[in-house]
């Protein structure tokens, strides 16, 4: 059996530490072992986005990063993105706007969009949807999601 | 019933929906959140062969594997007599659904499950899979509808006869059924006609593509009854295929129905369910197992491939008058597939007098196929909007005038059938004709406009609820329609406006088969429609009730209240619903309603789409530039959901036309089982979609509302190959219409 390793990250603002098998993905650790099923497993080969977090602000699949890999980052998961008793604009507007139905491939959306916005608060029609082809959702033909982050651009 | 669209307080708004704070963060408990102690996790191994026999299956190897608590195969399930049980919507013959959950002698696709192993964890579990050994006989194999319907072609069952209209053939076919339906004189028909147009279709096989897998986790250790936590869009029938796939008595088996990611006709059969509870029991631990998308790909779901013969005839001024379908339909591995409706459906947008339609369900090696959000129905509007444009341009007519002159109404006998009720497909064209997405020229080379309308039946059936009164004059409601799509809201609504309170002084829940009563999948567009009735009635009982025991309150005659908009009035005094309640609350018994209903009727619904797109000659890539979808809701009650439920299906039905295909290799094998290869559209794919809600309200429902969900898939291909052959002047006759197939097209007309 190969050797456990002990990872200590930074998990939604809170030291984290956890052990774990060489070929244990991120999305395994936080569901399997530290019990966050936010992050959807819809593929668990980095095609669907259900399972994205943030690695140093940045979206990836977190079914495509080894457990080992995140010594010393500091994740965002969809856990981590309403304080505490307050969702954040772009929950609000998710909810306001309708832009779920199934609800599977919400948290994704939600980790990848808060980055965009992070990053790019102005972006474009075009650029919202370049930025978030990564993350697939079969119920809702995308028009709703997007109006719901051009509804956090406009509230901001 | 009294007719919809009346004022409404509730009705009609577009409140958040009451599950919502949970799925935005991530909290709501979808059937692989869900943590058991001891908590196993499974894995199914499947077969690499299309079509094989096993001789032997050797799995002590996986059982001494450390980790390792449990392997099962075909040999551990329980022999399953051939019977036809009624799954509500549609129905399904228990032998042959037992075996597709794990093959018993052969292999009927790639991709079938041969065992099963529980383990501490996956990675265990698929080094032990890895381990069974399995002698397989390689058989010839098929994956082509034509092909399978040959003479000479492999044999899946020999112990399957075509039934044609209940008199079976004496030799053993691919062909499960042949159906036939007429009206009128066909030769008279098209005797009549001056035009006469007759084409051939083809569709692919594509998969429902819900972004949740299979997931099941099953209990079946301490008290005797299994207990089941799925991923399901109706858990009673959960139940009973579980209990029937078992042979134990229904009432062992008790499934708690998740949040579910999505389903479209896809998670309505169980596969892992049974799994899960034999190894459940043969481990003393409960067991999980997520399938893999590979596996969802290929052990689930698809809908089925076509190939279709239309032919109509129109007279000069664009009547049509005869109409004559040929239609051969993968079933997959086991009979049953998606036939009769692609029968039902083909010419039920028009009043065509004279008609007939053959349909063809056939057995071929490739997963049994599932519905798929109006199963059947797209494949034969693609071969039949088609035609019908092809004759408005032989006869140089408008197409949306020719649809308009020839639209179904009220009264018009389909093909099988069923008289329509009052309907809304010409309320439809005529907001298309209204429309400014119709009324904008499309300018631009390699650019052109496309229509196509659709329907689809839209089932009742059965729905159970109950509602109590908190004391603070709010009501729980208990329901068994798993919440696909903001249901719990839609139906809460119409809880809300009967009793006259707030959508959410109504706190509504999906419970599990033994807290509530039977209630049918969620799925025929049926759940804000039957659900809702059930909620309505409720809400009727419960103003009975109330009623009742404020004329003792109030010291007068029953007779005497009345309720008006949710108030009370009675000759002297009033009260609001929440007022009432909290009185009532002081003293007496609780106030609780149940209902149950099971409305024998279609909600008929139409859609009508438009599509622009723009043909790029070099590559063969489609742009969709606009899209509107129009459709008539009856009653739009979240009308946020119903234009959910319309963009959805239209960017389902746009993959359809676009994309998507099951790629069969020489082996016929799928070469493509992932979401990479699988391309379905992403966010970049398409354009916003505009949304036109007609609302003409259907009578057999007190608010007028009918489904919404299935319609929208259905016209997408084929007005996207109508807009196409506007842009090209080539028409597309096989989906996908995918990039190299339209560029092969347009260098072989230029």
């Amino acid at each position: 059996m190969a050797k456990t390793v002990l990872v200590t990250t930074t998990i939604n603002g809170e030291s984290t530490e956890f052990l774990c098998k060489p070929r244990e993905s991120l999305l395994e650790i936080l569901r399997d072992t530290l019990g966050m099923t936010g992050s959807k497993e819809g593929c668990n080969n980095g095609n669907c986005g259900a399972c994205t977090v943030l690695i140093d602000g940045l979206p990836v699949d977190s079914c495509l990063v080894l457990g080992v890999e995140v010594e010393g980052v500091e994740i965002t998961t969809i856990e981590g993105i309403a304080d505490v008793g307050q969702l954040d604009p772009v929950q609000d507007c998710f909810l306001d706007g309708a832009a779920l139905q199934c609800g599977i491939c919400t948290p994704g959306f939600i980790v990848t969009a808060r980055a965009l916005l992070d990053k790019k608060p102005d972006a474009d029609e075009q650029t919202i949807r370049f930025d978030l082809s990564g993350n697939l959702c079969r119920c809702t033909g995308y028009d709703k999601i997007v109006r719901a982050i051009q509804a956090v651009q406009e509230s901001n | 019933m009294s007719s919809g669209n009346g004022n409404y307080r509730v009705l009609g708004t577009r409140p958040r929906r009451h599950d919502g704070a949970e799925k935005v963060t991530g909290s709501a408990i979808y059937a692989n959140d869900v943590q058991l102690p001891g908590l196993l996790t499974g894995f199914v191994l499947r077969s690499p062969h299309p079509h094989a026999r096993i001789r032997s299956i050797d799995t002590s190897e996986a059982e001494a594997t450390e980790g390792v608590f449990a392997v099962i195969s075909g040999k551990d399930f329980p022999e399953v007599a051939d019977k036809v049980a009624d799954l509500g919507e549609g129905s399904v013959n228990l032998s042959y659904l037992s075996g597709n959950v794990m093959a018993k002698g052969k292999v009927l696709y790639k991709g079938h499950a041969v065992a099963a192993v529980a383990a501490v964890n996956i990675h265990v579990a698929e080094e032990a899979a890895s381990k069974i050994k399995i002698d397989y006989e390689v058989l010839p194999s098929v994956t082509w509808v034509l092909d399978a319907m040959a003479d000479d072609a492999p044999l899946l069952h020999e112990n399957l006869f075509t039934d044609h209209m209940g008199e079976k053939d004496e030799k053993p076919s691919n062909t499960a059924v042949h159906m036939h339906f007429e009206k009128g004189n066909i030769e008279e028909g098209f005797a009549a006609a001056d035009v006469i147009v007759e084409r051939e279709f083809k569709t692919a096989t594509v998969h429902q593509g819900y972004i949740e897998p299979h997931v099941s986790v099953a209990d079946w250790t301490t008290s005797g009854r299994l207990k089941i936590w799925t991923a399901t869009q109706g858990a009673f029938t959960a139940r009973q295929q579980t209990a029937e796939v078992l042979q134990i008595p229904i009432s062992d088996v008790v499934v708690t129905p998740c949040e579910i990611g999505g389903g479209f006709g896809g998670k309505i059969a169980v596969y892992l369910e049974p799994v899960t509870a034999l190894l459940s029991k043969k481990s003393g631990r409960p067991v999980r197992i997520s399938m893999t998308r590979a596996g969802v790909f290929e052990g689930t779901g698809p809908t089925p491939g076509s190939f279709m013969r239309v032919k109509i005839g129109a007279t000069s001024d664009g009547k049509l008058v005869a109409g004559e379908a040929w239609l051969a339909y993968d079933a997959g591995a086991y009979p049953g597939g998606m036939i009769g409706p692609g029968c039902m459906c083909v010419f039920s947008c028009y009043d065509i007098e004279h008609a007939v339609v053959d349909g063809y369900d056939v057995c071929m090696n490739k997963p049994h196929t599932q519905a798929y959000r109006a199963p059947g129905a797209t494949q034969v509007a693609f071969a039949c909007e088609q035609v019908v444009d092809e004759i408005a341009e032989q006869l140089g007519i408008c197409k949306l005038e020719i649809r308009q002159l020839n639209a179904a109404k009220e009264g018009m006998r389909r093909v099988d059938g069923p008289v329509y009720p009052r309907i809304g497909l010409v309320e439809c064209l005529d907001a298309v004709a209204q429309s400014d997405h119709w009324k904008s020229p499309l300018e631009g080379e390699n650019r052109g406009r496309g229509i196509a309308a659709g329907f689809w039946f839209g089932c009742g059936l059965k729905s159970s609820v109950s509602a109590s009164v908190n004391h603070d004059g709010t009501v729980n409601l208990t329901e068994g329609s798993p919440d696909i799509g903001g249901t719990r809201t839609s139906i809460a609504m119409q809880l809300a406006e009967v009793l006259g309170i707030d959508t959410f002084d109504v706190i509504p829940q999906v419970v599990d088969t033994d807290s509530v009563g039977y209630t049918d999948v969620t799925g025929g567009s049926r759940v804000t429609f039957a659900t809702g009735l059930a909620a309505y009635e409720a809400g009727l009982d419960l103003q009975r009730q109330m009623a009742g025991r404020a004329a003792d309150l109030w010291e007068c005659s029953a007779d005497d209240i009345s309720v008006v908009e949710g108030e009370f009035k009675g000759p002297d005094k009033s009260a609001s619903f929440k007022e009432l309640a909290q009185e009532l609350f002081k003293d007496g018994e609780p106030l609780v309603a149940r209902a149950s209903v099971a409305p024998d009727c279609s909600t008929n619904g139409f859609a009508v789409h438009i599509a622009d797109v723009e043909v790029d000659p070099e590559t063969g890539k489609v742009t969709i530039l606009r899209y509107t979808a129009i459709q008539d809701a009856g009653k739009a009650i979240h009308p946020s959901y119903v234009e959910g439920q319309m963009q959805g299906g239209a960017v389902q039905g746009i993959g359809w036309a676009l994309n998507e295909e099951y790629f069969f290799n020489d082996n016929d094998t799928m070469d493509n089982a992932s979401f990479l290869d699988y391309r379905m559209p992403t966010m970049l794919d398409v354009p916003m979609i505009d949304t036109i809600i007609v609302e003409v309200a259907n009578p057999d429902h007190p608010y007028g509302v009918r489904g919404v969900g299935e319609p929208p898939i259905v016209p997408p291909p084929a007005a996207i190959a109508n807009a196409i052959s506007e842009a090209t002047t080539t028409r597309f006759f096989e989906l996908p219409m995918s990039p190299p197939k339209v560029w092969k097209g347009l260098s072989e007309t230029s």
